[in-house]
């Protein structure tokens, strides 16, 4: 990840941040900017989620990419969030904690770096609600 | 114009490691390092976690708890002696994740211990002059001792955020009094992983001096003692200290109770007195006094003397409290604790 992409999204990554279309109701993460479904009758907003949602399915990392080492093993879960959009983010709790239907909350983490003098990466994961 | 707390929030990472744990590795009588320092346990922060996220967490629990309208926000002053960057603010980050940026100011403080009552000040400042609305303070730490030293015993983790403003105060602050004096009792150089201190004998003229000095100060000049007080907090290193400095100005065992949580939480140096704060505040009612005193190496003392208003009941329960943060911990060996403060490198 470069500087400048991770620096673009740092609303989405810092708040959820994602969209919401108004006319049908539907809610976007990561934010999209035309509604698939009302086209061009859409009307587009900002939305910031709550947070809150359920584990959908999850995997342990035991062996974690460049930048993550240090916090491996980890729970990599997709959650639903309670508005309807799903997403994949970490749950940091003991893998004994972690379990199909738990419920989330979001928390505010250090995602990863790049190196020992790169750059820092925060944003959002999950611990259980 | 009266200037006070809108609002306070605190956060505690959930990883502790009692003291006889670490006492076991260095073959040190844990019974009577336990008994020395009366502490118990400390926190330790996640793998994931560093000052920036427990001051962006404290931080979102006091505008949660307060309902406040980030908008207003004027000033984010971050205090800390563990900013995970050499340069680039603590602050700004902060900023962004309460949404507060861009039409603010920010800034990061660094005084040991006392970086994070020093933005309570500024921001009293700000918000008495009429210069900014509301202003945030925040003080978090994630304390490192080397390996086998003292202090390693109670380098903690945690922090505490107070959004400061002059009207729906939660807390009237009537006026603040600092001592600071050029004293070598504690340091760390740039680029150097853990502090340096002058070791035993810098307690009386750090600490105490410092304490008793800025305490006494206040208390002359606006005219208050000791039993005028509900609480008293002071900055809290170990168990020891906090307790016999109350007992040396005056203060009851009683009225430090609420606030010193050292011995389940360890010292969380600029997150230490500020939490202690928002422990008495999750608990004091309307018309109670509190008097607060930090402090931090280098040296130098801020008192403040509080009074609480019945807005503290419609926030109380908006927000975790202390008690709650230090509830179902994660006990974890040397190993595990290792590796948690980066003392191990892959
Ligand atoms: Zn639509």
């Amino acid at each position: 990840m470069t500087v400048a992409r991770f620096w673009r999204k740092i609303p989405n990554r810092y708040n959820l941040i994602g969209t919401h279309c108004t006319t049908c109701g539907e809610h976007y993460f990561p934010p999209r900017q035309m509604c698939p479904t009302c086209r061009r009758d859409g009307k587009i907003e900002n939305h910031k989620f709550e947070g809150k949602g359920e584990v959908v399915t999850y995997t342990v990392i035991h062996t974690a990419a460049k930048g993550y080492e240090m916090q491996a093993p980890y729970n990599l879960a997709v959650i639903k969030l309670d508005e309807g959009p799903s997403l994949t983010g970490q749950v940091v709790c003991g893998k004994e904690e972690m379990e199909i239907g738990m419920r989330v909350r979001s928390v505010f983490r250090k995602l990863g770096e790049e190196s020992e003098k790169g750059m820092i990466y925060y944003g959002t994961k999950f611990v259980p609600e | 114009m009266k200037v006070g707390i809108v609002s306070y929030g605190a956060y505690v990472p959930r990883y502790r490691i009692k003291l006889e744990e670490i006492a076991a590795v260095w073959g040190d009588d844990a019974k009577s390092i336990i008994g020395g320092l009366k502490v118990n346990e400390k926190s330790v922060p996640g793998l994931d976690e560093d000052a920036i996220t427990i001051a962006v967490e404290a931080a979102r629990n006091a505008i949660n708890r307060g309902n406040v309208d980030v908008s207003r926000l004027g000033a984010i002053y971050c205090g800390s002696e563990s900013h995970p960057y050499a340069v680039k603010p603590t602050s700004t980050i902060v900023a962004a994740a309460v949404e507060a940026e861009p039409n603010l100011t920010a800034a990061d403080f660094e005084f040991a211990c006392k970086a994070g009552t020093a933005a309570i000040q500024t921001c009293m400042g700000l918000v008495g002059a009429g210069m900014i609305d509301i202003g945030l303070a925040i003080g978090s730490d994630v304390s490192q001792g080397a390996p086998g030293d003292a202090l390693e015993y109670t380098a903690a983790a945690g922090g505490a955020a107070y959004i400061i403003g002059s009207s729906d105060l939660t807390a009237v602050i009537e006026d603040t009094f600092s001592f600071t004096t050029d004293t070598p009792d504690f340091w760390r150089r740039e680029g150097m992983p853990y502090p340096e201190h002058g070791g035993r004998f810098t307690g009386e003229p750090g600490y105490f001096k410092h304490v008793t000095s800025a305490a006494t100060g206040l208390m002359d000049k606006i005219g208050t003692k000791p039993s005028d007080y509900d609480y008293a907090v002071f900055h809290q290193p170990n168990g020891k200290f906090p307790q016999n400095v109350a007992r040396k100005l005056g203060f009851t065992p009683e009225q430090i109770k609420a606030g010193l949580v050292v011995p389940r939480l360890g010292n969380t140096y600029s997150g230490s007195c500020m939490i202690g704060l928002a422990a008495i505040l999750d608990q004091a009612v309307e018309g109670d006094r509190i008097f607060m005193t930090a402090f931090g190496s280098g040296a130098g003392s801020d008192a403040f003397s509080i009074t609480v208003t019945d807005k503290i009941e419609e926030i109380r329960d908006a927000g975790p409290k202390v008690e709650e943060l230090l509830q179902n911990p994660i006990y974890m060996d040397y190993a595990t604790y290792a590796k948690h403060k980066g003392k191990i490198k892959v």
